[in-house]
């Protein structure tokens, strides 16, 4: 009996705690809220203080209407109404709609910039226990930045709740940055904030750690200063492999364009001056596959590299062999004139694909497995870089495979070195100029299937690595593979270092300056060929 | 051709070429002036500046012969040279606009009152003298081949590789040019010109006389190329085109020879974009865009290189058709025009028309005396007196 006596004692009080609880929130936000009625900045910054810490369900509603201009209020009739954004009106306190006529005296509650400030803060403390994982994220980092001391039991209690490991370390972070500006913290604690923050490691760390006000006990000061510093030194580091990762990547497309130069122009001696344009015809190529496969069955979507990279080479390839079999073979031993008729070939085949096509940029789409970003440390690296870093690699293997370990190879490595003791040994030496044009032309084609990932499809597209991939060859050496590899990611790597330092033209700019100066020291690039093929 | 050097300067092709020049420079700004619009005899003002404009091309293809013709250095590049010379007349030109521009300022150009620029950039002290800008016109294109020319040709960079880096260094200036912060007016380049020596630039007589001007010019540059390519120092440069090694093992500095003639070219080059500009009526970093120094190599291509003659008319048509078909339904269909023109030159006509024009003539000529020899070879020959 007793039992039952203490388990209804239980439940009558816990009834009775819940409904006071519920009469404390009510009356919470109706108590927030007279302080809107009350026209001055302070009496509305107390409300808005009182209404996020009221834990009202329509706190933040109230305060979105605030910060938006919406909300009003009659002091005759001693209410706050929401006006929705089709001018209606609702009482504040209740959510229902105002009854009666609009009262008279109305009038929107007046905010500042500092207000907004604290809104904004307020607003941030609330969307901390939002249920999407990625708004409790921004928000964490709101409050990192506005370091609003009211949101601290906010923040405690999220925290409390956070399982998201991530979400959990942006939200210490951004109560470290809370205690660090609190005057009410002891030192020890604000020192430590100051470590916390120092393990964020970034530029909006550096911000919170510079902008202590002067008056901070000289200790912390220090604790942020020494902090700033080793962050720096740390930033650098990483801004160092950024600029790294930025320049492999540029190397690795200035590669891939210019791999198939170094075949035509290094093995061959011909400028090709439509190279560019069998880049383009490669990212075409990319366009059609996609857009069967758009058509026909959209579920091998994530396939259409992997089935426009044989096709790009076999297109390119093939259309290679017809340029050497109709005008280049005709010019051998004429390397201007040859220059001439392919440059006048790439304005044509530029011109046919934009007569087919159209002048627009196509859409090509990247494939799941191309899209997205990881992070490395305070390094952003994309999939669709990285992908291609790797796939010229692969491409850049397997070509010197090929030069060295097939027959065609070895025809072609004979018919570079000394073409008339070649043919007099039996090889085919004509045979071997067009399938050497057209391997060159069908790695172009590869190289446009890559490039369509990360440029703009269009009939220049060409234009725009052909200067590019023939400084690349010409810096690395003609004739030599590892010279063009190389002198891609060296051009690369200067080109994004000198980058922060000159702005992107500039960079570009001293790139053609130093390579024009490189070539009179070295003419014959980095990796020279010796002896008779040089004079050839 | 033996004689007196003014004669085999003057040959009979260079006399013809001159006097049409002549007659031309006289008659069409006299057309133009002494007829009414409504007379069947008038030219048009527009043509005039048109027709003004493509001799400005065909002294460019003139200095790009001189050099690939004569020496054997192909210079994708030499856009460049065209438009340095263009801009120092421009910035001539902007300087003589004073307080008209929208901006009203007396010292600087609109571009930089737009850019708050605080006071005219030291690059651009002088250029309302025309005095100094005609100094520059010549001095800046031929400064810049000078450095270029006395790197490259030391170290012997010839062939492509001298083609690619050429075409390098005004894709650099491209790029230069494009920037705002340059001090040439960037993407925009110079225009709204006003005035030229006082007179305004779009007045019918100006026009008329800047088409005297340019045929003056074209002529002078032939007369300049002519003496050259005859001359002796003419001798050693197409020695140097044919077999440079063995030229420099007879004892000539190959490299100063190809020095001294890339820089006249550039300079003639920069002529002839300072007197395109006025008569366009703009200047923009355009003009150093690569393809267009390309085009102007199969001007020369299309006329026959080595031949003076005819990067002039290889100009002068291949410009024509480019306006016929660019303003037409065709327009589409220009480039292919173009890029067929390319190849088909190159494989089917290398020598160009002028060129393949000569070679038949000397083919003929060669048959006729072939022909003669034969006939008397054939009749029974007096016998030499013992």
């Amino acid at each position: 009996m007793r039992f039952v006596k203490d388990r209804l004692g239980a439940f009558l009080l816990a009834l009775m705690l819940v409904l006071a609880g519920s009469a404390a929130h009510a009356a919470g936000l109706d108590e927030a809220l007279e302080h809107f009625l009350i026209d001055d900045f302070g009496e509305v910054e107390t409300g808005i203080g009182k209404v996020a810490a009221s834990g009202d369900s329509r706190a933040a509603m109230v305060l979105e209407a605030l910060k938006e201009d919406r909300l009003h209020y009659s002091p005759e009739k001693k209410s706050v109404y929401i006006k929705d954004k089709a001018g209606k009106l609702f009482s504040a306190a209740t959510g229902q709609a105002a009854e009666g006529d609009t009262p008279a005296d109305l009038a929107a509650v007046d905010t500042n910039n500092r207000l907004r400030g604290v809104i904004d803060a307020a607003i941030g403390g609330l969307s901390l226990l939002a249920p999407s994982p990625a708004r409790r994220y921004e928000s964490a980092q709101a409050v990192f930045k506005s370091r609003d001391e009211g949101v601290l039991p906010a923040l405690d209690a999220a925290l409390a709740k956070e399982t998201d490991t991530r979400i959990k370390r942006a939200m210490n972070e951004a109560r470290a940055a809370v205690i660090l500006y609190s005057e009410g913290a002891s030192e020890a604690e604000r020192i430590d904030a100051v470590a916390a923050i120092r393990v964020r490691g970034d530029q909006e760390a550096v911000n919170a750690l510079a902008g202590l006000p002067a008056d901070t006990p000289p200790a912390i000061k220090n604790a942020a200063r020494d902090a700033i510093a080793g962050i720096h030194s740390q930033l650098a580091v990483w801004t160092a492999a950024q600029n790294a990762w930025y320049g492999i990547s540029l190397g690795s497309v200035l590669l891939l364009a210019a791999i198939g130069l170094a075949i035509t122009f290094g093995v061959m001696g011909v400028i090709n001056m439509a190279h560019g344009e069998m880049v383009m015809l490669g990212a075409y190529v990319t366009y059609i596959v996609q857009d069967l496969i758009r058509q026909h069955n959209p579920a091998l979507f994530d396939y259409s590299l992997l089935m426009a990279v044989p096709l790009a080479f076999l297109v390119a390839g093939a259309i290679g062999i017809l340029i050497e079999q109709g005008i280049i073979r005709f010019l051998y031993g004429r390397p201007l004139e040859t220059l001439l008729a392919t440059w006048g070939l790439s304005l044509v085949l530029q011109q046919a694909v934009r007569t087919a096509f159209g002048p627009t940029n196509k859409e090509v789409g990247n494939p799941s497995w191309m899209s997205g970003a990881f992070e490395v440390g305070h390094l952003t690296i994309t999939y669709n870089r990285l992908w291609i870093v790797v796939f010229t690699l692969v491409v850049f293997v397997a070509l010197l495979g090929l030069l060295r370990f097939t027959r065609l190879g070895l025809e072609m490595r004979a018919v570079t070195q000394n073409r008339s003791m070649a043919a007099s040994m039996g090889i085919r030496t004509a045979r071997v100029d067009a399938l050497t044009f057209g391997l060159g032309s069908g790695i172009a084609g590869i190289a446009g299937v890559a490039l369509s990932q990360i440029d703009n499809v269009s009939p220049n597209l060409g234009q725009s690595y052909i200067i590019d991939s023939f400084m690349v060859v010409v810096f690395g050496g003609v004739g030599n593979l590892w010279g063009t590899l190389v002198g891609a990611f060296t051009l690369g790597i200067a080109n994004k270092f000198l980058e922060p330092y000159a702005g992107a033209v500039l960079a570009k700019i001293a790139i053609l300056v130093i390579i024009i100066l490189f070539i009179q020291k070295r003419p014959r690039g980095l990796f020279a060929l010796k002896g008779r093929a040089v004079e050839a | 051709m033996a004689g007196h050097p003014l004669l085999r300067m003057l040959d009979r092709g260079a006399l013809i070429f001159l006097a049409v020049l002549g007659v031309i420079a006289v008659l069409v700004p006299f057309l133009n002036l002494a007829f009414p619009p409504s007379s069947a005899l008038h030219v048009p003002t527009y043509l005039v500046a048109l027709f003004g404009k493509y001799l400005c091309y065909a002294l460019l293809a003139l200095s790009i012969d001189l050099i690939w013709g004569y020496c054997g250095i192909l210079s994708l590049g030499h856009g460049a040279f065209f438009a340095l010379g263009g801009y120092a007349m421009g910035m001539y030109l902007m300087r003589q606009i004073g307080t008209r521009g929208v901006y009203a300022h007396p010292e600087l150009p609109d571009f930089m009152v737009f850019l708050n620029w605080p006071e005219l950039p030291v690059f651009w002290y002088g250029f309302q003298h025309f005095p100094y800008a005609l100094l520059m016109i010549v001095l800046v294109p031929g400064a810049l081949a000078f450095v270029f020319g006395w790197f490259a040709f030391r170290s012997r960079v010839t062939g492509v590789y001298l083609s690619i880096i050429t075409q390098a260094m005004t894709y650099a200036l491209l790029l230069a040019f494009f920037r705002n912060d340059f001090g040439f007016g960037g993407n925009n380049g110079l225009t709204d010109f006003k005035d030229i020596l006082g007179f305004n630039v779009q007045a019918q007589g100006t026009r008329a006389a800047l088409f005297f001007v340019s045929c003056v010019a074209l002529a002078l540059g032939f007369l300049v190329c002519r003496a050259l390519v005859t001359s002796k120092f003419g001798k050693v440069l197409v020695a140097v085109r044919d077999a440079e090694p063995r030229t420099r093992f007879l004892g000539y500095r190959a490299e100063s020879y190809k020095l001294f003639v890339f820089t006249l070219s550039a300079c003639m080059a920069g002529v002839a974009g300072a007197l395109y500009v006025p008569q366009v009526g703009i200047i923009n970093p355009s003009e150093f865009s690569p393809a267009n120094s390309i085009e102007a190599v199969i001007w020369v291509a299309v006329g026959g290189r080595g031949t003076l003659i005819g990067p002039v008319i290889g100009a002068l048509l291949v410009n024509y058709g480019k306006t016929t078909f660019t303003s037409g339904a065709l327009a589409p269909y220009w480039l292919f025009v173009l890029g067929s023109l390319f190849i088909l030159v190159t494989l089917l006509l290398p020598r160009g028309i002028v060129g393949t024009w000569r070679h038949w003539r000397a083919q003929r000529s060669a048959q006729a005396s072939a022909d003669r020899a034969a006939t008397a070879a054939a009749e029974p020959a007096p016998r030499p007196a013992e």
